[in-house]
């Protein structure tokens, strides 16, 4: 049972200053699985992403990654560990093309640090081609990023977290800043790249109908806790989560 | 980029017809442009440093290291020879560079370039208050090295100097744009766009702006062992926070765009310098900054800033 779990929060605690985000927080996340997590506002939804990437300690409890303590580890180290992270508002080299931050994130990966080579001629350049192919963005693969609009930032976005090969991507509202008829065209696309990298995704949404149309499992986080897990066709019915978290 | 090759082939002709012609016109324009090159190759450094958005308020205490390298050696060891000279420049400035370095690298902007300005102050106080060592603010004479091993007369010297440190300068260019254009270059200028996402792809940003610093350390080193030699003194000046000031000027009215505009800003100051003290001799400095207000008013990216734009139309074109 446990073989399968990538990665393991155990009883997590974090406050800043009067407001508890974590109190006793307890989640795993199953291998190859996509989780959301919903939430209200300031519930600690992208705080649990912060705390599992190493940007944040929390007071207490800890958090595995495939076994290993990850608690106390550096952002970068736990890059390095194979979690991925991508941002609400993306975060872009803005003034390098695409396909020059995508290449970026493949020379970290491969540890092209010493090389005198043109990044342009890394082999793994046709790899990160065929990576924005997938997310529907080699079209700007030699624009700047700073002229894209959000939609494809976001994307760019995900690719240079897929750009490092990781086990497992943490995603802070993947379809925020977006018009709402582009969201479900944006979540095809992405969550087709995951799965066809073979990606476990764990990510924080607000939009309903995108948790019940791509997650697998959902989590209600709520009062520092996690109130309840289960598939989205139960846990979206259920009517303690309509009352504190949709709303209705 | 095979793309950016004319641009730099250009600019190198340009630049040997400058260093070939120029002295016969005027035997003082050869010192001159030795100067500029070998200046141009410190400005190198703080260019580099520029990409990653930092700028340095004390990188002439690596300019001083590389000429106090040379003068030391020439006073404790006697006279050696310009490539010599060289090698210990690079080192000496290499090697504070890496010390100085591991505790700037923490910081970013205006704490950054205050905290480079205080090193290089303590290293100018020790110049000048350990007089047994360093004659104080007196300073050491350079006698003239030997080159590749033969003695010249103090005008052939000059020639052959002038020559020397022009194929330096073109190799360090080449250099330096192999390496913005590396990985390691690349990432250098991520910093300046997002830190942060850097250390989400795993890149350690202080390593990254580490090594970039230590090159640049390395171009200030080579730069002032060439001016030891050109000039025959190296004085405490060399550090002084107004010579890292003067470094940072040449960058920004060259343009920190493309590494040729520290050449191109190398000329226009010392050029400019040159003749307007002639003329005018103490308003010099009024000349010049009216030419960077100018700059910076007119031409915000620098004299190069023109041909920089272009080149990147080219690339993402």
């Amino acid at each position: 049972m446990t073989a399968d779990i990538v990665l393991s929060a155990r009883g997590l605690v974090i406050r800043f200053g009067g407001v508890i985000a974590a109190d006793g927080v307890d989640l795993d996340v199953v291998d190859g699985e996509h989780l959301a997590i919903i939430g209200p506002n300031g519930a600690g939804k992208t705080t649990f992403l912060n705390i599992a990437t190493g940007y944040l300690k929390p007071q207490a409890g800890r958090v595995t990654f495939l076994g290993e303590d990850i608690t106390a580890h550096s952002p970068r180290a736990i890059t390095r560990l194979g979690i991925a992270r991508a941002f609400q508002i993306p975060q872009l080299f803005l003034d390098h093309t695409v396909i020059e931050s995508l290449l970026i994130a493949a020379a970290s990966r491969a540890g092209r640090f010493a090389t005198m080579r043109d990044l342009h001629d890394l082999p793994e350049r046709q790899e990160m081609m065929r990576l924005l192919a997938l997310v529907r963005a080699d079209d700007v693969a030699h624009q700047r990023a700073i002229v894209l609009p959000e939609g494809k930032r976001k994307l760019i976005d995900i690719a240079m977290a897929l750009a490092l090969r990781p086990k497992l991507v943490l995603m802070d509202e993947p379809t925020s800043g977006v018009a709402s008829a582009e969201k479900f065209a944006i979540m095809d696309v992405l969550v087709a790249a995951l799965d066809a990298q073979g990606v476990t995704s764990v990510f924080v949404e607000h939009d309903m109908e995108v948790v019940e149309r791509y997650a697998d499992r959902v989590a209600v986080w709520s009062s520092g806790k996690i109130q309840t897990v289960g598939p989205p066709a139960q846990v979206l019915k259920d009517p303690a989560v309509i009352g504190q978290v949709i709303g209705i | 980029m095979a793309r950016r090759l004319p641009l730099l082939l250009v600019a190198g002709l340009v630049g040997l017809a400058a260093v070939v012609l120029l002295p016969l016109l005027s035997h003082s324009l050869v010192t001159l442009l030795s100067l500029v090159l070998a200046k141009g190759i410190v400005v190198l450094g703080i260019i580099v440093l520029l990409q990653a958005g930092q700028v340095s308020f004390g990188h002439a205490m690596f300019f001083a290291a590389g000429a106090y390298a040379v003068a030391f050696y020439g006073r404790y060891v006697g006279t050696g020879d310009i490539l010599l000279y060289l090698v210990f420049g690079a080192v000496s400035g290499g090697v504070l560079g890496l010390v100085v370095g591991l505790f700037v690298v923490r910081y970013r902007e205006i704490f950054f370039g205050m905290l480079n300005l205080a090193f290089s102050m303590v290293l100018w106080s020790l110049l000048e208050k350990m007089f047994h060592y360093t004659n104080g603010a007196d300073g050491i004479r350079v006698a003239r090295p030997t080159i590749a091993g033969m003695s010249f007369t103090p005008e052939g010297f000059s020639y052959v100097l002038l020559y020397l440190s022009f194929a330096i300068a073109l190799a360090a260019l080449f250099a330096v744009q192999r390496y913005l254009d590396s990985p390691l270059g690349h990432m250098l200028r991520a910093i300046k766009s997002n830190e942060t996402r850097l250390e989400y792809l795993g890149v350690s940003a202080r390593r990254v702006l580490l090594a970039g610093y230590v090159i640049s350390a390395v171009l200030g080193g080579i730069g002032g062992s060439l001016v030891a030699a050109i000039q025959q003194i190296a004085t405490p000046e060399f550090a002084y926070w107004t010579k890292s000031g003067e470094f940072v000027f040449i960058a920004i009215l060259g343009g920190a765009g493309h590494a040729l505009g520290a050449f191109a800003g190398a000329a226009v100051f010392e050029f400019v310098r040159f003749y307007a003290s002639a003329q005018l001799a103490d308003a010099w400095q009024m000349i010049l900054g009216g030419v960077l207000i100018a700059i910076i008013l007119l031409a915000p990216a620098g004299l190069i800033g023109f041909i920089g734009r272009r080149d990147r139309a080219a690339r993402s074109g």
